[in-house]
């Protein structure tokens, strides 16, 4: 009994305390989304791939303040934490979460980060190392975890063989309505424990008693009167026993354990009759249960202990049948199993569609490897086992996808090659004319704003005389050197109308100067929209032009790298999965084979029993004479 | 209560409560290499989720260059009660993806996650993307609506968001948000 509640903790823990990604109100970052959409999912190799990819993209930015993922990078580096221990990659799980916590973080977020720390490192068992996470928690704690944090340490100091300190904290953990089953259940472990069994009854009759509403805390209010009922019964405390086992649903985990052992406090009391009711519904369960295969045992007991022993008879030898049938099952299972037929059952795709697929397997025809399959799932061992079983299964499938996925690049890569080589040379040579044109006429482009520029500094009219007044005064200035320093009258005529001309062009050119500046600049800036549409479409051409050598150059060492290691790691899980598969195997036929020699005892305790039976019906047919 | 009775009411407790009791059985060889292998596990998983990272980032770079990359996701409006069933996008007329969610995947839509339903190759410049939703409300009826956005893409990556709502909730059906 004293192992019971340290195997019944991990539920306390597990559903109480499940690892749930860290998400805030509002959600930022698509891709943090879309990794806890595949988490929601049960993907974490999914999950972790994304948020893997997004936190190293996150450090190497020179401005992570700036990216989505800023406003979501605690809870990132927590979700990590959890997603590694959901993929059950306990070594890696708390590497992000330590970092946050060494970084320059806030008391509220480096207290949570303690917290997830210390979770993480009691799921992998170091509970030291858990309790002195959490005594790094000073300060400011998040409301929204306080209650979780000491429910960490109570657990905690249960592992450790600290029930006393455990219960001083579940003590105070009574008024939060979220664990409150947990709590209570917890705590009644807690204090048998600590030896306080009377204390214990009390707390356990309190916990299977609370008003439970989800499957997480109808399950624990379940396991608390299962517990108690099995505490009661071993203190030859009959009734309250029975009491605390009916409290068990009928339909719930547990129902198979509390129905035998509730009717085993009826028998125990001598109240035959009423022990058949709960082992009567048992026994026409699911036949590879325990308790089941034990109820086709105590039904005709209790007939046999009510003086009915014709009824007795005929009950021993349908339990006689269904053991015979049993241990064929059994046989054809362990069969089966070292034909290699369990690991192919175990890894059919269409049957891990939902959460219930290990009982749906125990359903399909033909498969005799798996009928006995729950009942080596109830270890947990064999359940990680098993996991990881799966999990090399699955990652052989996205090797084996990936090797052609690389061939597909291969391809990819040789087709655009093929494509773009042709035609490259004749586009570059196109575009080193066009380049160079271009550059041209940027650098035409960058006089002319530099000259305007000067020119609001130091007016030059003359520079913004149209082509015509150029003209005009090219041949002013021609006429002037023609008529020289003649001072004859017609050339000193000449010369007054040349002047005269020259000052009315100057004149022009001075007046209409702010004007011309202005619409110049108006000019300047309308050749700007030109300039940039041209500068767009140059750079958008450098970034096709770029793309298209990207599209093929340079992917063939990295190729062939990924192919190497691709290839390599398919080695090594093909082998751990053959060793995986082999320990599976064994373990699986260790406990089927002692499953059998169980079968065969009460095989051989129901023969000698029918037959007892038989020779009591006989004699009671009999008469007094008879006897 | 016969001494006999007792005996066998405390054994079949102790089976009942020994749900391990074959795995118990085996010797601390076999936990050993049970433990190893389990480490062993551990470290493939880690060397196939460095694979899947530069794998996933060569994917990008040869079949979603950023220039012309476009990803568009799907989120459900907080406590919006409407079952999705399905989702149908067009981009500038042409069909790009048409999804039909599973309970598990509806679920994880729920509870807040994001799901990136096309990644793709368009263009710079303005697009058009037609969106159609098919769910059921609360009650069972059965709605649909369809939505028409421009959307813009420039030289980065463009990722488009797409909120979903039921009719019932008072939200925008189709909320389009840009990152």
């Amino acid at each position: 009994m004293l192992r019971a509640p340290h195997r019944l903790l991990g539920l306390g823990l597990a559903v109480g305390l499940a690892a749930r990604p860290a998400v805030g109100a509002e959600l930022r970052d698509l891709y943090f989304g879309e990794a806890l959409y595949h988490a929601y999912q049960g993907q974490y190799f999914d999950a972790l791939q994304r948020l893997d990819a997004e936190l190293a993209q996150y450090r190497g930015l020179d401005e992570p303040g700036l990216d989505t993922l800023h406003y979501h990078i605690n809870g990132a580096e927590f979700s990590v934490g959890d997603f590694e221990l959901n993929y059950r990659m306990h070594q890696r799980a708390g590497r992000a979460i330590k970092a946050v916590l060494e970084g320059a973080v806030d008391e509220a977020v480096r207290n949570e980060a303690a917290f997830r720390l210390a979770r993480i490192q009691f799921q992998k068992d170091q509970l030291d190392d858990a309790l002195h996470a959490l005594a790094r928690i000073e300060g400011t704690v998040p409301g929204e975890i306080q209650d979780d944090v000491e429910f960490l340490r109570a657990n905690i100091y249960l592992a450790t063989g600290r029930p006393a300190e455990a219960v001083t904290v579940l003590e105070e953990l009574r008024s939060d309505e979220s664990l409150a089953g947990f709590v209570a259940y917890n705590l009644g472990i807690a204090l048998l424990q600590d030896g306080r069994s009377q204390e214990a009854i009390e707390q356990l009759d309190q916990a299977g008693q609370l008003p439970a509403g989800d499957h997480a805390a109808l399950a624990i209010r379940d396991k608390s009167n299962l517990v108690l009922g099995s505490m009661l019964f071993e203190a030859a405390d009959f009734e309250r026993a029975k009491q605390a086992l009916d409290r068990v649903r009928l339909e719930g985990p547990f129902s198979n354990q509390a129905l035998l052992r509730a009717g085993w406090a009826e028998a125990s009391a001598a109240q035959y009759d009423r022990a058949l009711v709960p082992w009567n519904i048992l026994a026409d369960r699911e036949p590879t249960d325990v308790a089941v295969q034990e109820a086709m045992l105590a039904v005709p007991h209790a007939y046999a202990s009510l003086n009915v022993p014709g009824r007795a008879a005929l009950m021993y030898g349908r339990a006689l049948e269904l053991f015979s049938n049993q241990i064929e099952r059994v046989d054809a299972s362990i069969g089966s199993i070292r034909e290699g037929r369990f690991l192919d059952a175990l890894i059919r795709e269409e049957s891990r569609q939902d959460q219930d697929w290990v009982i749906r397997l125990r359903s399909l025809p033909d498969a005799p490897e798996t009928y006995y399959l729950m009942e080596l799932m109830a270890s947990h061992d064999f359940q990680t086992a098993l996991q990881n079983y799966l999990d090399l299964e699955d990652l052989r499938s996205k090797l084996l996808a990936w090797s052609t996925g690389l061939d597909a690049f291969d391809d990819i890569i040789r087709l655009r090659g093929q494509n773009y080589e042709p035609l490259l040379p004749e586009v570059d040579a196109q575009f080193r004319e066009l380049d160079s044109r271009i550059r041209l006429r940027f650098e035409q482009r960058k006089h002319l704003g530099d000259r305007l520029q000067a020119m609001l500094t130091a007016p030059r009219p003359e520079y913004l005389a149209t082509a015509d007044e150029q003209i005009a005064g090219a041949r002013i200035a021609l006429i002037e050197q023609q008529l020289g320093d003649s001072d004859r009258p017609a050339s000193l005529a000449l010369r007054q109308r040349a002047a005269r001309l020259r000052g009315a062009l100057t004149w022009r050119l001075e007046t209409e100067y702010p004007e011309r500046l202005t619409a110049a600049h108006e000019h300047l800036n309308e050749l700007n929209a030109h300039v940039e549409a041209l500068t767009r479409q140059y750079d958008s051409f450098v970034r096709t032009r770029q793309a298209a050598t990207h599209s093929y150059v340079g992917y063939e060492a990295q190729i062939e790298r990924l192919r190497e290691r691709a290839g390599d790691a398919l080695e090594r899980v093909d082998s751990l999965m053959a060793r995986q598969g082999h320990m599976i195997e064994t373990v699986a036929i260790q406990q089927l084979e002692a499953r059998r020699e169980r079968l065969v005892a009460q095989q051989t305790q129901a023969r000698y029993a029918v037959a007892d039976s038989y020779d009591r019906a006989s004699r009671v047919q009999a008469g007094p004479e008879g006897r | 209560m016969a001494r006999r009775d007792r005996i066998t009411i405390t054994l079949a407790i102790v089976l009942c409560l020994g749900s391990a009791y074959g795995w118990a059985q085996q010797d601390d060889q076999q936990q050993q290499q049970m433990k190893g292998l389990d480490e062993e596990v551990q470290a493939i998983k880690s060397d196939v989720l460095g694979m899947a990272e530069e794998l996933s980032r060569l994917e990008e770079k040869l079949l979603f260059p950023s220039g012309t990359q476009v990803a568009v996701f799907i989120a459900l409006a907080k406590g919006d009660p409407m079952r999705l069933d399905a989702v149908r996008l067009q981009i500038d007329g042409q069909l790009v993806a048409h999804y039909i969610y599973s309970f598990k995947e509806l679920e994880a839509l729920r509870k807040g996650g994001v799901q990136r339903i096309y990644v793709g190759n368009v263009t710079t410049g303005d697009h058009q993307l037609e969106v159609l939703v098919d769910g059921k409300v609360e009650g069972g009826a059965d709605f649909s609506r369809t939505e028409h956005f421009a959307f813009r893409k420039e030289v980065k990556p463009k990722l488009v968001g797409l909120t979903l709502a039921g009719p019932e909730s008072g939200n925008t059906p189709i909320a389009l948000g840009e990152w």
